[in-house]
């Protein structure tokens, strides 16, 4: 469909649109050169600075460091891989065992209860030590002695707490209309859950999960403290070997790499969710 | 032949009785509505018939069942009983297909190309043939009530519910939802309403039931509780519904 030229005004508006559009752009550019070249101009002023220069900011360190540091690193995005659909497989049958409610499944109902209040209460890192120490140490067979196994368990025990309850809460959005909807058509509990209720509230959900799987990406730097040789133990080695604390940098640099698509995508599907429930929509 | 046997049936919230000893047999193509005022009891009876409110006293039979049985198969019942909701209550999350094919799928096992295939038959008949892909937050009021009544009716249930099926849509779109409904009163469909649309009532049922209270105070022919309704309360509900011009 064509659609009728433009009247004068609208032409106006328009052109005037355009030009405020032009205006708050370069409003913006001048405004963070100004921001940034006063925090350079003040950093690179203070009395310390160059010795800061020289042990984090060594081009010469970064170089050397860089292979070690990214090897590592990729044994973090390794463990994120492997974490993150277990946790969201367990946090999803953690939240669902909390809305049982026949009397049969009562214990799974209360282990579902108990697992949420004690891994979300935790600090991780604690979770971490627990598992990473204490496991072994059992000595049972089949227990798995090695580190990477042994962060990633700690990591699945910690987050899919989070994430159980990130799954309830979107179940709870879901309006009971909908359930008895469903119930009225005779789906059983399950079936309702399965086709009506999930479907929904895992749309809902998915801004608030992408949240914490960033957070995963960096809390995979504190398997180190178990002895997985990952980004951050490999600078850290580094760094007590030659007094330099440039590889802290680069493993700082890689993290950020990592996060920041992932935060652009959770901003952008969080801003489309509020266009879709914005004035007039569903 | 009694389809529907409701006997002696109470529900209460904390202590309030809404309903208060209810006795209404429906026959087998009877077209049953239920008239009284906001908060009489109307929604509450009919999410008795349908289970989704457990009865605190009395028994509901459904073609001889006692279907508020404690050992009853709830999820069975609701096979036989359809109900269509005041506010759609759409699967937004599904086109007019899959929601209409849903129930007919998942609970009766009927594959998906014949399930799809009757689907867009009654949406053919019932002026929505060009829906069957749209989302439902595509449609307008009445075509997501329309496309509600056929969801309900897809699984060819023995009983429709209909809870106030038109109180939310424009005067425009009320025509429409009801055509729909006599058509389906042709075909011969068992249905109980609850509304606050005298004329089509009047028009449609083939007895009218006066809640008032939670208690069933009067029932007949439309004409005669229309016309001579016996109950004083009746009389005065009536009146003021003509006094709001809704008849
Ligand atoms: N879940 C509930 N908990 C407590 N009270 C309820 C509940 N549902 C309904 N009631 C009460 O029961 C009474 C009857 O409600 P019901 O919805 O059956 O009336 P209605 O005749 O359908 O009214 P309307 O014409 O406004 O739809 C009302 O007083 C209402 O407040
Ligand atoms: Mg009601």
């Amino acid at each position: 469909m064509t659609q009728p030229p433009k009247s004068p005004r609208q032409q106006e508006r328009e052109r005037i649109r355009r030009r405020q559009a032009i205006r708050s752009s370069s409003v913006a550019t001048a405004s963070t050169i100004v921001f940034l070249a006063l925090v350079g101009v003040l950093v690179t002023t203070s009395p310390g600075w160059p010795r800061v220069q020289e042990t984090f900011f060594s081009p010469e360190a970064f170089a050397r460091s860089l292979p070690d540091v990214l090897h590592g690193f990729w044994i973090n995005v390794q463990i994120f891989l492997i974490a993150e659909p277990i946790i969201l497989v367990l946090g999803l049958l953690v939240a669902l065992a909390r809305g049982l409610r026949a009397p049969v499944f009562f214990p799974l109902r209360v282990l579902a209860v108990v697992y949420t209040d004690v891994f979300r209460g935790v600090p991780t890192l604690l979770v971490i030590m627990l598992v990473g120490f204490g496991l072994p140490a059992l000595q049972l067979s089949g227990v798995p002695s090695d580190e990477i196994t042994l962060g990633v368990i700690a990591l699945v025990l910690a987050y899919s707490g989070y994430v159980a309850e990130v799954f309830r809460a979107g179940i709870d959005t879901v309006h009971p209309s909908q359930i008895a909807a469903a119930r009225s058509l005779g789906l059983s509990h399950g079936q309702a859950m399965r086709h009506v209720v999930l479907p929904q509230a895992v749309r809902r959900v998915i801004p608030p999960l992408l949240n914490d799987f960033v957070s995963l990406q960096k809390d995979t730097a504190l398997v180190s403290t178990i002895g997985v040789i990952e980004s951050l133990r490999q600078a850290q080695i580094y760094a007590a070997g030659k007094f330099n604390y440039t590889p802290y940098l680069v493993a700082a640099l890689l993290f950020i790499l990592l996060t920041i698509p992932m935060a652009r995508f959770t901003d952008y599907l969080s801003a489309r969710a509020a266009r879709r429930r914005g004035p007039g929509g569903a | 032949m009694t389809l529907l046997r409701i006997e002696g049936v109470w529900k209460n919230y904390h202590d309030q009785s809404v309903l208060r000893g209810i006795d209404l047999d429906v026959a087998a193509h009877e077209v049953v509505t239920l008239i009284g005022a906001s908060g009489s009891g109307k929604s509450t009876l009919l999410r008795c018939v349908n289970l989704l409110e457990t009865v605190d006293d009395g028994a509901i039979h459904l073609d001889g069942d006692e279907i508020t049985d404690v050992r009853a198969d709830v999820d069975e019942v609701r096979k036989r009983i359809g109900m269509v909701f005041q506010s759609y209550n759409l699967f937004p999350h599904m086109t007019v297909l899959e929601n209409i094919t849903l129930a007919p799928r998942k609970v009766h096992k009927v594959a998906q190309a014949q399930a799809e295939e009757q689907a867009r038959e009654l949406l053919a008949r019932f002026g929505l043939a060009d829906k069957a892909g749209e989302y439902p937050d595509r449609l307008s009021g009445g075509q997501q009530q329309r496309v509600a009544v056929i969801r309900a009716i897809a699984t060819q249930p023995r009983l429709l519910l209909l809870d106030e099926v038109t109180s939310a849509l424009d005067p425009i779109l009320v025509t429409e939802v009801l055509s729909i409904i006599r058509e389906l009163k042709d075909t011969g469909m068992t249905m109980i309403l609850a509304t606050h649309e005298m004329s089509f009532a009047r028009d449609i049922s083939d007895t009218v039931c006066f809640l008032d209270g939670g208690v069933l105070l009067e029932r007949g022919a439309p004409d005669q509780i229309f016309s001579s309704p016996e109950h004083p309360r009746t009389r005065e509900f009536l009146q003021r519904v003509l006094d709001s011009g809704r008849l």
